[in-house]
């Protein structure tokens, strides 16, 4: 009955060719076609006719390499089928459980048996099956039980079996390290066969093993060199190249011994690829030798101008590999690198642009910055954001190592924002608000930036850049002193269309209008008379910092000084409006204080600070975040609250003083005039760095838990959203209290006013009045045009032609011409308040496996570490080069084969001993040289008890030559 | 006698490529612990729709992962502007020292994932030789041939490609071992189909 339904099954079962056929012609849609045939598949597969189970097994293996069915469920039907005795079964069977098996499949071991039947099969088309599963399937117990049928393939007469046997001895090697031990002799012999098949094999094996642990492989270098010499398979050679990559550091010697063959391939190459691997080994290994750098800078020069983009590409890479040791070649392609900036492939244009990041220095980084920030405007969206990533990357490292000029980095950071399709919002909020933190002579010009931000009311519609406008927003509100105009600062902080803001950041707006309208009630009331005392109170020490920038800033003084300078009415804003009456700019006068010896730094204008200006900007308070103080965002809420109960407070108090038109000092109510300026010494204390490990350095109170669980509370109020806090700054109390007006002086900065009159009179006509003048209208529309429009950059188009002539320019290594002034003090705290980046790479891993590999080679004395490179062994090396430069390497490869034959013989009755053997056929045979014979001598004495006799005598013969203690074995000759 | 097509670095230029951007950003989970270093760790064909048509992954990961991976690749290629280079950097989709060349032949794509041991350039060649291959093996090589031909595709890369390792370079080796398996595979099922049922049913 059975048999007869498996007959119905054969004949009206779907062959693979079907399935195929019918997913082309089917109506279904293609996941249920899919279940269909696996419905059908589940039924085949338990059938007893192995030809209906593996043809279900074949299509199963499609559907799932192809449509992503999981097939583990019948990986005990793959054991059936690989356990077939015809071949198509097997093969079929063979395939699955390649595709599907891994390590935690249960079913794996029973397959074992089946496996070593296969491997040693006549056959040597199932020992290929057998040796294909088992090179991706293997696990720790697959690979120790057949390692006595793989050792005894290595060394088969057919070479089609032997190269895969050599191909699966890679990962039984990493899954059972101790078959290192076994097959490793067999291994190498290999690297000597005839059969080029094999030598590919061998030598890919041995790439693989040696990029692992590359120092366990020194032994096998006078191999590996004769094939680099040998052998006119470029396969063969790239991998040896590899190999050479990786050993060729850890042995100047050996460097030096290979230089001369790896440019010999270079100039006799024809292959691309070939050359490539040359170049990519000089470049990464060989960089210490000149004449091998020169002739791979040669082949990188002709790889840059070719038309293949590939090559193109390669060039660029090789160049970056180059670019930290010899910087000169990247400058001498400097075209060729530039000219790829424009280029149409994504790949070259990313590897460029590193490159020239590469070549920025503190002399040039204006130059290039502002070159690459015009392109980046013209640039794809995805390449401009790489574009200013790499700007802001390069310029901050190492506490903005690089920069000498903030103000003109400062305001780099404000055109970037405004650059349409900037979306790293983030990085610059995080460089605006730390510069302001470190650099107190940039935060004028932050501030400056800040209010330019602040006022394009077109910004923000912009979702990227809601984190640079609450860095600003912060920054202004922080160095209000700055600022030349608090009212206008004021009005751009409370613009309407700060309601596209999210809640954290409309939060920020408001503590900073808050921090404003402090300061700016705090100066009205000391106007009246109280210049002195303000000035006094404010004068603290910051000696430091002004013995610092005296200096710095004495250019700058002297040139407003001849504008407009009036050192006894400077602070009294009454005076000036009478002083300045005939000054051009109608509001924006820059003034310069002067109170003894000491600056403010307050920018006073003449219309500032009067009574009717402090009502008007109470009363712009009060209708802007009135309606706030029913947000229903928290935080908004809170703030806007707190701001409006003071403003109440105050308004009474000011508009009493106006009725009865008195002088305020005289009559000012005394409580008013203490809060206020209890708030400005308030916020008038410096926020400074906090150290990232600040916290480890705060004792653990006693009864707190900190290792507590809390994974409950998260359950809590998963789903509760905290407020993101907007600057990871914490506030902490400077000692000195900070004096803005002691600290910094006033600049009346050519382009100051200009600019901002001419800037706002531009947005309002442009956009209308948006600064709400009564009510807050309809003026919020979302579709706003855009901040920078890109038609408005005209220039862009012949910006191709200008990168290359400007940036060319900028990378001549001139000198700067004017350095006008010295590079402001940068703050830094003592332990490295940055986070330290972690280069971390991947150690090299002392596993189980180097380490037998090591065992074998070396013997078991902890011998890598003296196989290192040691700089200060380098001259006895060269002495000893000389010598060992002469012998002919030919006659040392011959007399190793023969070797070899002999120990082959000996290590088969002992395995335990293959690794002092092994390690002799390395060494010995160029007993001559002087170290060697000393190297074993030490080691015969160790293991004497292991040493076959006559390598005793040979040692013996040897060591009366010794004269000195060898350090490094030369491993070559 | 062997003579390998790498002695000269082949070039053929390829066109036909989509434009737009070329990198994604998709971080896929990986299994560390069972991390062996494979040289090529995948070798995919699909089709401009980014139809899978053939894929063979020398590091194990679950079906789902090949999926996601597949898809992953095809969202690369697919928006790489025409005379570009054929290189991806491939990290984001399969871990740390990935990388990825492709080749793109009438509808199709051929596609190698593989790590710093192999050469980008080599590696182009080697697709060249998978194609060549496939080209003698089916004479004019087509997309349906790679479709209906799941088997033998598969034998094809498994001479060329190891457990992750190039073994084989030379188009005519690669043919001699698929025949001689073809026949192998033919005379196997020959003797297979009524005669092993019928015996079965005589013999109950």
């Amino acid at each position: 009955m059975s048999s007869s339904s498996s007959i119905m099954d054969n004949l009206f079962q779907r062959t693979l060719d079907d399935v195929i056929k019918s997913t082309r012609l089917t109506f279904l849609p293609e996941h249920a076609f899919i279940s269909n045939a696996m419905d059908e598949i589940r039924k085949e597969i338990k059938s007893t006719d192995p030809h209906t189970k593996s043809t279900a097994l074949q299509k199963l293996s499609y559907l799932s390499s192809l449509h992503g069915i999981d097939m583990s469920f019948a990986s005990f039907h793959v054991v059936e089928v690989i356990s077939s005795s015809r071949f198509s079964h097997k093969k079929i069977g063979y395939l699955s459980a390649s595709q599907s098996f891994n390590d935690s499949t249960p079913v794996l071991l029973l397959i074992t048996n089946q496996l070593r039947k296969d491997l040693t099969s006549n056959n040597s088309f199932e020992v290929s099956l057998a040796l294909q599963c088992l090179s991706n399937v293997a696990s720790l117990d697959l690979a120790r039980d057949l390692t006595p049928e793989v050792f005894t393939l290595l060394s088969t007469s057919k070479v089609y079996v032997r190269k895969k046997a050599v191909g699966v001895v890679l990962r039984v090697f990493e899954k059972y390290p101790d078959a290192v031990r076994v097959c490793f002799k067999r291994l190498v012999e290999n690297l000597e066969s005839l059969d080029p098949p094999i030598v590919v094999a061998v030598v890919g094996v041995f790439c693989e093993l040696a990029s692992k642990d590359p120092p366990a492989y020194l032994p096998l270098a006078p191999e590996f060199y004769r094939i680099l010499v040998d052998s006119k398979n470029n396969w063969v050679l790239i991998k040896v190249l590899k190999i050479f990559a990786k050993l060729a550091p850890l042995e100047p010697r050996l460097a030096k011994r290979i230089v001369e063959p790896v440019c010999e391939v270079m100039r006799r190459t024809e292959a691309k690829s070939l050359m490539f691997e040359c170049v990519r080994t000089v470049v990464t290994s060989l960089s210490d030798y000149e004449s091998a750098v020169n002739l791979a800078m040669e082949k990188i020069r002709e790889l840059l101008v070719e038309q293949d983009p590939n090559l193109r590409y390669l060039g660029l890479q090789a160049l970056s590999a180059v670019v930290g040791k010899h910087l000169w070649v990247v400058l001498e392609n400097k075209e060729a690198v530039i000219k790829s900036l424009s280029d149409e492939d994504p790949n070259i244009k990313l590897e460029s642009l590193r490159l020239v990041m590469a070549m920025v220095s503190d002399s040039n980084v204006e130059e290039i910055c502002r070159v690459l920030v015009n392109y980046a405007l013209k640039s794809d969206p995805e390449f401009c954001n790489e574009i200013l990533g790499s700007i802001l990357e390069t310029c901050c490292k190492n506490v903005y190592e690089i920069i000498v000029d903030f103000d003109w980095y400062v305001s780099l950071l404000g055109e970037m924002s405004r650059i349409p399709n900037c979306q790293k919002g983030e990085e610059i909020e995080n460089q605006l608000i730390d510069i302001g933190l470190r650099v107190r002579d940039a935060r004028l010009q932050l501030v400056r930036v800040g209010r330019d931000l602040l006022i394009d009311p077109a910004l923000l519609g912009n979702v990227y850049l809601h984190r640079i406008l609450c860095a600003a927003a912060w920054v202004v509100g922080e160095y209000v002193e700055f600022a030349s105009n608090p009212f206008q600062l004021m009005e751009a902080l409370l613009q309407p269309r700060t309601n596209l803001l999210p809640p954290s950041i409309r939060a920020v707006y408001i503590h900073s209008a808050f921090k404003v309208l402090i300061f700016y009630l705090d100066n009205y009331l000391q106007n009246g008379g109280a210049a002195s005392s303000y000035s006094s109170n404010l004068a603290g020490d910051d000696s430091e910092l002004v013995n610092g920038k005296k200096s710095t800033e004495a250019p700058d003084l002297s040139k407003s000084e001849s504008l407009n300078y009036d050192p006894d009415e400077g602070f009294n804003p009454r005076n000036i409006t009478e002083s300045s009456e005939d000054s051009p700019v109608d509001n924006n006068v820059d003034r310069i204080v002067n109170h003894g010896q000491t600056f403010t730094p307050t920018f006073l204008e003449k219309n500032n600070f009067t009574h009717e200006s402090v009502v008007s900007l109470l009363d712009l308070i009060e209708l802007v975040l009135g309606p706030q103080t029913a947000n229903e965002d928290v935080e908004v809420l809170e703030r806007a609250q707190n701001v409006v109960a003071f403003v109440n407070l105050v308004k009474m108090d000011i508009l009493d003083c106006s009725v009865q038109n008195v002088d305020i000092l005289g009559k000012k109510n005394a409580q008013v005039s203490a809060i206020i300026q209890l708030m400005s010494d308030a916020f008038s204390v410096e926020l400074g760095l906090v150290s990232i490990s600040a916290q480890g350095r705060v004792a653990v109170p006693d009864g707190l838990v900190l290792t507590e669980n809390l994974d409950d509370l998260q359950s809590i109020c998963g789903d509760i959203q905290l407020p993101s806090s907007s600057f990871g700054v914490g506030g902490h109390h400077v000692d000195t209290t900070f004096d803005d007006s002691s600290s910094n002086l006033v600049k009346s900065e050519e382009s100051g006013p200009a600019n901002e009159s001419t800037s706002l009179l531009e947005h309002r006509k442009r956009h209308g009045l948006y600064y709400l003048p009564s009510e807050k209208n309809g003026a919020v529309s979302v579709d706003y045009p855009p901040a920078n429009d890109p038609e408005l950059n005209s220039n862009i188009n012949d910006e191709a032609e200008n990168l290359a002539r400007l940036t060319e320019q900028s990378l001549l290594l001139k000198k700067k011409p004017n350095q006008m002034k010295p590079r402001p003090v940068v703050v830094k705290l003592d332990d490295g308040d940055v986070a330290p980046i972690l280069v971390k790479r991947p150690e090299p891993r002392d596993d189980s496996l180097s380490g037998v590999v090591r065992d074998v080679l070396l013997g078991n004395e902890a011998r890598p570490s003296s196989s290192r490179s040691n700089p200060s062994n380098k001259t006895s090396g060269k002495a000893k080069e000389k010598k060992k430069l002469s012998t002919d390497l030919a006659s040392e490869t011959k007399e190793q084969l023969g070797d070899a034959e002999k120990l082959d013989l000996e290590n088969r009755n002992s395995r335990s001993k293959h690794h002092s053997h092994n390690k002799e056929r390395r060494r010995r045979s160029p007993g001559k040289t002087v170290e060697e014979g000393e190297e074993h001598d030490q080691k015969g004495k160790k293991k004497s008890s292991h040493r076959h006799g006559r390598h005793k005598t040979r040692q013996r013969a040897n060591s009366p030559l010794n004269s000195q203690t060898p350090v490094i074995p030369d491993f070559l000759l | 006698m062997f003579h390998f097509p790498f002695l000269i670095y082949i070039y053929i230029y390829i066109s036909h490529l989509i434009s737009k951007s070329f990198s994604i950003c998709i971080h896929l989970y990986f299994d560390l612990g069972e991390r062996i270093t494979i040289m090529i760790k995948a070798v995919l064909v699909m089709n401009t729709q980014g139809k899978p048509r053939l894929t063979k992954f020398y590091e194990f990961r679950t079906v789902e992962k090949q999926q996601e991976a597949i898809r992953n690749v095809f969202a690369v290629l697919c928006s790489r502007p025409e005379h570009v280079s054929n290189f991806v950097n491939a990290e984001s989709i399969f871990g740390p020292d990935a990388r990825l060349v492709y080749k793109h032949f009438a509808t199709l794509y051929f596609v190698f994932i593989f790590d710093s041991s192999e050469n980008e350039l080599a590696i182009l060649d080697l697709i060249q030789v998978l194609v060549e291959t496939l080209d003698k093996c089916f004479r004019n090589v087509c997309e349906l041939d790679v479709v209906f031909n799941y088997s033998k595709i598969h034998t094809i890369l498994d001479e060329i490609i190891f457990g992750g390792q190039v073994l084989e370079t030379s188009s005519a080796e690669v043919l001699k071992a698929v025949e001689e398996i073809s026949k192998l595979e033919a005379a196997s099922n020959a003797i297979n189909l009524v005669p092993k049922s019928v015996s079965a049913w005589r013999t109950r």
